[in-house]
């Protein structure tokens, strides 16, 4: 039987990250994983460092986690892009929230500034007209999120860290957890997998949130910014069973990616055309250049939702020595870092940078 | 009154054409799809400087009675609609049977310099010849394997181009043992025989390969290896490739179950052309390398039985099955010597639309963890031609086929004529 | 009405001249050898002549990513390569 400070189960960039903020505090550590390493949400996603102003908690470990990622800048895995996030207003309501959102970020130390119409479309000539106002968040950037993953996963395994991948962990033991393969490991668990959270933590609730990306071929320069509406969170934080928002973002290849939508409760992988449909066609309302560009591929991946929107980072109740980092919704990625150093935080019993309470996996079940 | 069946066909290569007759022969509505711009696959790729074959410009008379759409790619496939994009828009179109007539790429392996400019595949420089591309003078090697070498080689001399060699991976005891039985099939004997004829002043050379392709910005010369050792032969262009593999993405989009066994996927068919899914017929070699008898035999048979006369169809089975099993023979003659399996170095680049290089995906692993660290195979040939070159290399073989089928227009992927939002 | 015997098009701001019925991948040969630039700048043209490998891509009157193995070529063309 081998024995660990912390056994991870789960290599997306969640538990990557967490490995390696684990590993680099002294810990002995192990993960296990079954598929490839950032194969799941992970390989789907943008990879958009981006920070959501319209829940506090949210907010806090987006920042707190945005900060952190400005380390890997220089990382060629990271495939670092400062390209900033354009936000824009196509009604007055929007338009009159902006200054609250630049406040909000303020107050975290993000900064922003407000665009009118004119600077809009000096940012960012491809917007449709009739666009009110926009909200820039210049120092927001992109990175290539499985990559990412690999890397914070070496890095783990640089410091000895036992790697455990095509395994599974077939269940959770006194002491441990037993693999696929029969062999026990013993120590601490961290359930950092994602949408399949049930499997071993049936207690914690969680739902699957599809959604849609198309990437196209090569066009550089034709998308400066992110671009996102600044109704997105009424999708991301709504409650509807589909719905679609306007994001897109230039790659650092020239490539631009196309999101976005949101499927409660379907769990089939396949893409979808009437989502596909829906999501160009409202992307094709803000920026109507789109239609030409030549789409490469298009693929979903789920997102693991639970009832608050809030990731579960903490000890999970009810169960001896398991803890768990997992359902980040959209924000994986942005949070993968922050997650990670709360998690060390709390394990450690040091006072986490942030307050831990809102992420706590207990408040599911009062 | 009753309603005309309507039968898709997806491919004007001789698979589709003979489709096309057989299935318009009983009335039906027949429309015929293909992404090139003009009718004949790759076989009978209409040439600018000669006039088609005959048997070419018959079969291309069949698609007089149908709905031609030349210029036309296949993006999507759900329910027993196609969504199609052409230069100047997309639509929907529905059928009640659907054959695939999709044919062959060709089998393209990596090794130093091959993303010369001057570097194409062995049937690649032909099809740029019959499109007009200028050869007069110029010196070409054609390289790799299989029957296609000496036509595609046949070919480029009828353009103008000085052939110096052909290079045939197979021993000597293969290609000769096979050239002995050409006398099971006649037609075969005689088309051997006139290619022998018509390059009669060009070496053609067996147990060869190229190993490198060398030049700064373009192709300046070629490295040999054979039974004498290697040489280096100065060139303008080398065509060279490893016989061809079955263009399956359009069944797989369908659900056509595929072949077990084979190294490159092939469509599941019976002799009839049926695939496992119920109205989708395949014809030719998107069901296993055939060439062009199969083709035609097995367009004609589809044909038929998409029209619903089943009788005919299996009248055409001794046919059938004699061009099968010389397709077969061709296939145990070809197969590739292991040493091109280990062509490519460390930097030799393996995706070509992604640069990524051997050395890339070894230091990432294996399989899908590799392609998503390194973006192999997630350019804009959608994976066609590193993934068949992986496959054959002995890679895990690439996930199943997505949307869009081909790249295509954003704006042809959000329409829609039927469907409408919650 | 017979078709033109000869096509008049542009590739780089250069007027090339090819016979009817030929492809602008011909065109674009006609001059330079570099047809578009891989991720890593290195020089490409076609290679598989029938759409399938994507090294041909060029703009044509201003629509990127163009195989030019798979269109005709037409007068007044203006063809860019990545060169």
């Amino acid at each position: 039987m081998a024995a660990f400070d912390l056994i991870i189960v789960g290599a997306g960039i969640v538990g990557c990250a967490c490995a390696d903020a684990v590993s680099a505090a002294g810990w002995r550590t192990a993960v296990i994983e079954p598929g490839p390493v950032g194969g799941g949400a992970t390989a789907a996603a943008m990879g958009h460092l981006v920070a959501m102003d319209d829940d506090a908690a949210e907010l806090a470990l987006t920042h707190d986690s945005i900060r952190r990622w400005q380390a890997f800048a220089a990382l060629p895995a990271a495939e670092f892009s400062r390209c900033g996030t354009l936000w824009v207003a196509r009604n007055e309501a929007e338009a009159n929230a902006i200054d609250t959102r630049i406040a909000r970020l303020a107050a975290v130390g993000i900064r922003a500034q407000v665009l009118d119409a004119k600077a809009l479309y000096q940012h960012e000539p491809a917007l449709a007209p009739g666009l009110l106002a926009g909200m820039l968040v210049a120092d927001e950037a992109v990175v290539y999120p499985p990559a990412m993953a690999r890397h914070l996963l070496q890095q783990a395994g640089a410091r000895g860290a036992a790697l455990h991948l095509g395994r599974r962990v077939q269940a959770l033991t006194s002491g441990g957890a037993m693999l696929d393969d029969h062999s026990h490991l013993d120590g601490p668990v961290l359930l950092a997998t994602g949408g399949a959270l049930p499997e071993l933590a049936p207690q914690l609730p969680m739902r699957l949130r599809k959604g849609h990306l198309v990437i196209t071929d090569r066009y550089p320069g034709a998308l400066r910014h992110q671009v996102l509406e600044l109704g997105y969170a009424d999708s991301a934080h709504g409650h509807a069973a589909s719905s679609v928002a306007f994001n897109v973002q230039p790659r650092p290849t020239g490539q631009v990616l196309i999101g976005s939508s949101r499927e409660f409760d379907v769990t089939d992988t396949a893409v979808s055309p009437p989502m596909l449909q829906r999501m160009l066609q409202h992307a094709f309302t803000f920026m109507p250049m789109l239609r030409q560009l030549h789409a490469i591929r298009a693929w979903t991946g789920l997102r693991p939702a639970t009832p608050d929107g809030l990731p579960y980072l903490g000890a999970v109740p009810g169960m001896d020595d398991v803890w768990v980092a997992a359902g980040h919704e959209g924000l994986g990625v942005t949070t993968a870092l922050g997650s990670a150093q709360l998690i060390v935080d709390l394990l450690r019993g040091h006072t986490p940078a942030i307050d831990p309470a809102p992420y706590a996996p207990a408040r599911v079940l009062t | 009154m009753t309603e005309t069946r309507h039968i898709v066909i997806v491919g004007a290569g001789p698979a589709g054409l003979a489709a096309a007759r057989a299935a318009t022969s009983h009335g039906a509505r027949v429309s015929v799809i293909d992404a090139q711009p003009a009718a004949g696959g790759q076989v009978w790729r209409h040439d600018v400087a000669h006039a088609s074959k005959r048997a070419a410009r018959v079969a291309i008379a069949a698609l007089e009675r149908v709905e031609w759409l030349a210029g036309h790619t296949v993006i999507a496939a759900t329910g027993q609609t196609l969504l199609v994009e052409s230069r100047d828009g997309a639509f929907d179109i529905g059928y009640d049977a659907l054959i695939l007539a999709t044919g062959a790429r060709e089998l393209l392996l990596p090794f130093p310099g091959w993303t010369l400019p001057g570097v194409t595949g062995a049937g690649g420089l032909q099809a740029l010849a019959k499109q007009g591309w200028p050869l007069a003078g110029k010196r070409v090697i054609v390289a790799g394997s299989g029957p296609l070498l000496l036509a595609s080689a046949a070919s480029l001399r009828a353009h103008g181009a000085q052939v110096l060699g052909v290079y045939e991976q197979a021993s000597r005891h293969a290609v000769t043992t096979f050239a002995a039985r050409l006398w099971r099939w006649p037609q075969r004997a005689v088309q051997a025989l006139a290619l022998r004829t018509r390059l009669a002043s060009v070496p053609y050379r067996c147990a060869s390969h190229v190993r490198a392709a060398l030049g700064d910005d373009r192709l300046e010369a070629v490295e040999i290896v054979s039974p004498h050792g290697v040489t280096r032969i100065a060139c303008n262009y080398l065509a060279i490739g490893y016989g061809l593999v079955p263009n399956t993405g359009l069944a797989e989009l369908l659900g056509c179950a595929l072949q077990v066994g084979p190294t490159h996927p092939a469509v599941q068919v019976d002799a009839l052309g049926r695939t496992s899914v119920a109205n989708v017929y395949a014809a030719g070699e998107i069901g296993g390398i055939g060439g062009l008898a199969c083709a035609r035999i097995e367009g004609t048979i589809a044909g038929h039985m998409a029209a619903g006369d089943s009788e005919t169809a299996a009248a055409c089975l001794p046919r059938r099955a004699r061009a099968r099993r010389f397709a077969t023979a061709l296939a145990h003659t070809f197969t590739l010597d292991p040493r091109l399996h280990a062509l490519a170095t460390p930097d030799t680049i393996v995706c070509r639309c992604e640069d990524v290089t051997l050395a890339d995906l070894a230091a990432a692993g294996d399989g899908r963890g590799a392609r998503l660290a390194t973006r192999c195979g997630m350019g804009a040939c959608q994976g066609r031609i590193c993934g068949s070159a992986l496959t054959e290399l002995g890679h895990a073989s690439p996930r199943g086929v997505r949307l869009p089928l081909f790249p295509a227009r954003l704006d042809t992927l959000a329409s829609t004529s039927t469907t409408t939002f919650p | 009405m017979s078709a033109p015997k000869s096509i008049r098009l542009s590739v780089n701001g250069q007027p090339v001249e090819v016979p009817s019925g030929t492809s602008v991948a011909v065109a674009v040969a006609q001059a330079t050898s570099v047809f578009r630039r891989s991720r890593h700048g290195q020089p490409r043209a076609p290679l598989c002549g029938m759409g399938m490998c994507f090294e041909c891509r060029v703009n044509i009157d201003g629509r990127a990513h163009v195989r030019a193995c798979m269109t005709p070529a037409r007068d007044g063309m203006q063809v860019r390569s990545d060169d």
